[in-house]
């Protein structure tokens, strides 16, 4: 996902904001992943929002994409520019209410923002674990974050809600802990990528593994690979972006000039653009960690991981009402993906709502500030909220 | 007969008052989703609705109705045997490509069909082709032949007949007039294939 975290200004913010931190598997209790290896302790990063009420039964737990963190809404400071990832649609009165609800996002393992990751202290060397970091699942991330949600002591979340990535991460809850979550609202998602998607990810991840820096991943006291990374990152942010939104945000625009000028400098609007967005990114962002996420969003696939192969025996084991959402112009998670998990869901005889939404803005459309999704959001969260405790 | 809920438009009272409590209902077509929302209020029905076009799906689903997005033709098909008690198509039949397959792919999903459509057997219909010779244009079936979406118009006799070649029972029929679809109207006891702007069939296989 990339950065359209512009500040919705019509509405209210949810103001100051700070990062928390929940460590699990502590030793000898390490957490076994999917990989078979054993990984402690975990630390995972989360911010929550709003107030838990009496009951336990207004927990909305919001899940993020690729690169995106804990930081959804509000302020950690000050001085921040900018807003948390999905400022626009969490906070008073605003699509996920935090009048209303008590929300929970939840950082993953194996990202750079807070959790343990690549880029982390390994214990038992007292050293980042670089490429010693074992490769990490959907299904692990999820694991560690119902360790978390467990810790606040809810038995059920009202709902689990994220986009892309963090889509497959609402899936994997549904599948996995059934009873732990009333509704789902999986966004611009998909239950398996396709070989586009790989392509596009395996394209990133080489560019950064040839850079001469990355160093097999070691590279934690020494030049970092920014330009194995920024590379990765432009290529990312090609598939986020659709041809129409770009040709209407650069068409063949060049940048402060009129003229060629025959060389390879960028001179493309667009190419400054992808430019910049490269360079924002290694500031904030660790090479090892893109490695990590990509691959472990390559190797989802919940038909194969939880239905022997069938989508259908897959979504059986849900209880979750489900609303899922496609946006038009999205290339890479298109909408045939997300119909075919409503197809699934209406053979299993689970509610399921579905909408596809008329956006410009390709797969990042989740992102941009929409009344529409705000409207629908609310509204299918305040069914939920209203039947679950009645 | 005494309707619940004067609010609601007249055919669609109608309809809800076949629909006993706690029904599981699927409406198909359910445009903003006026007859879910009653039906869920009034009658405690599971509702849910199938739509075509986005901006009505977004306000059934910010008014908290579980609603899907897509083609009712396709979106039929997915369901289990059985799946509701009631399948609902107003106002719709006449605009559909098969209707004979879709009725069949209705009554596979619900135990009950109800549907209901403008009747083409009315007597203004029938008036209009004869001394004007043009395709008759009226308030329940306003357009043109070259821009109408209503590529089916039929008769309640026409439906009679279907039903009875295909071996669906008709279990209740209201041959009902309304001014243009609005809230007022009656039902149609005398004549009703002559006088009767709508008529609505509930069968069974």
């Amino acid at each position: 996902m990339s950065e359209y975290t512009q500040k919705d200004n019509r509405d209210a913010s949810v103001g100051m904001v700070e990062k928390k931190l929940h460590s699990i598997a502590e030793p000898p209790h390490e957490m076994v992943l999917e990989c078979g290896e054993r990984l402690g302790p975990i630390t995972l990063a989360y911010e929550t929002y709003g107030t838990l009420n009496s009951k336990k039964t207004n927990a909305v737990l919001i899940l993020h994409a690729l690169s995106g963190d804990a930081h959804v809404a509000g302020y950690h400071s000050e001085e921040d520019q900018k807003p948390g990832w999905w400022d626009s649609m969490v906070g008073p009165r605003k699509g996920i209410d935090t009048d209303k609800y008590f929300i929970i996002c939840s950082n993953i393992i194996g990202s750079c923002m807070g959790s343990t990751g690549p880029c982390t202290l390994n214990p038992k060397t007292v050293m980042p674990y670089g490429l010693e970091f074992p490769v990490v699942t959907i299904g692990d991330m999820v694991k560690a974050q119902k360790a978390l949600v467990d810790s606040l002591g809810i038995k059920q979340l009202l709902a689990a809600v994220g986009g892309s990535v963090g889509g497959m991460q609402v899936l994997e809850w549904c599948v996995r802990y059934p009873g732990m979550v009333a509704a789902a609202i999986p966004l611009a998602t998909t239950t398996r990528h396709s070989a586009l998607a790989i392509a596009f990810n395996e394209v990133a991840r080489q560019a950064i593994m040839s850079d001469p820096n990355w160093n097999n991943g070691d590279y934690y006291f020494g030049p970092r690979p920014e330009t194995g990374l920024a590379v990765a990152r432009m290529i990312g942010h090609v598939t986020y972006l659709s041809d129409e939104s770009m040709r209407l945000k650069f068409g063949r625009r060049l940048q402060d000039k009129s003229d060629f000028s025959f060389n390879f400098n960028p001179e493309f609007q667009v190419e400054s653009y992808l430019r910049h967005q490269g360079k924002r990114f290694v500031e904030r962002f660790d090479a090892n960690a893109f490695l990590y996420i990509t691959k472990a969003g390559d190797y989802f696939d919940l038909a194969e991981q939880h239905g022997e192969g069938s989508m259908v025996e897959a979504f059986s084991k849900i209880a979750a009402r489900f609303l899922i959402i496609s946006f038009t112009s999205d290339w890479l998670y298109p909408t045939y993906q997300s119909r075919e998990m409503v197809k699934a869901i209406k053979k299993t005889g689970r509610d399921v709502s579905f909408l596809e939404i008329e956006a410009e803005w390709g797969h990042d459309a989740f992102l941009i500030p929409n009344p529409r999704l705000s409207g629908i959001i609310g509204g299918f969260l305040n069914r939920v909220f209203n039947e679950t405790t009645r | 007969m005494k309707l619940p809920g004067k609010q609601m438009r007249f055919d669609l009272d109608v309809i809800a008052s076949w629909i006993e409590p706690g029904a599981r209902v699927l409406d198909l077509g359910c445009g903003e989703g006026s007859l879910l929302e009653y039906l869920i209020q009034h009658k405690k029905v599971i509702g849910s609705g199938i739509e075509k076009n986005e901006s009505r799906v977004a306000k059934c689903i910010e008014k908290g109705l579980s609603v899907l997005q897509g083609d009712i033709n396709q979106e039929v098909e997915d369901y289990p045997d059985n799946s509701f008690d009631y399948v609902i198509l107003s106002q719709t039949l006449q605009q559909v490509y098969a209707p004979d397959d879709l009725i069949r792919s209705m009554l596979h999903i619900g135990k009950k069909v109800i549907v209901s459509f403008p009747n083409f057997g009315h007597w203004r219909v029938r008036l209009q082709l004869l001394m004007t010779g043009h395709a008759p244009v009226t308030k329940q079936l306003p357009y043109q032949w070259y821009d109408t979406p209503n590529i089916r118009v039929l008769t309640l006799k026409d439906f009679r007949k279907f039903a009875r070649e295909v071996g669906y029972r008709i279990l209740k029929e209201v041959a009902i007039e309304t001014q243009t679809v609005g809230r007022e109207g009656n039902i149609v006891r005398v004549m009703p294939d002559l006088r009767a702007t709508y008529g609505i069939f509930l069968i069974g296989s």
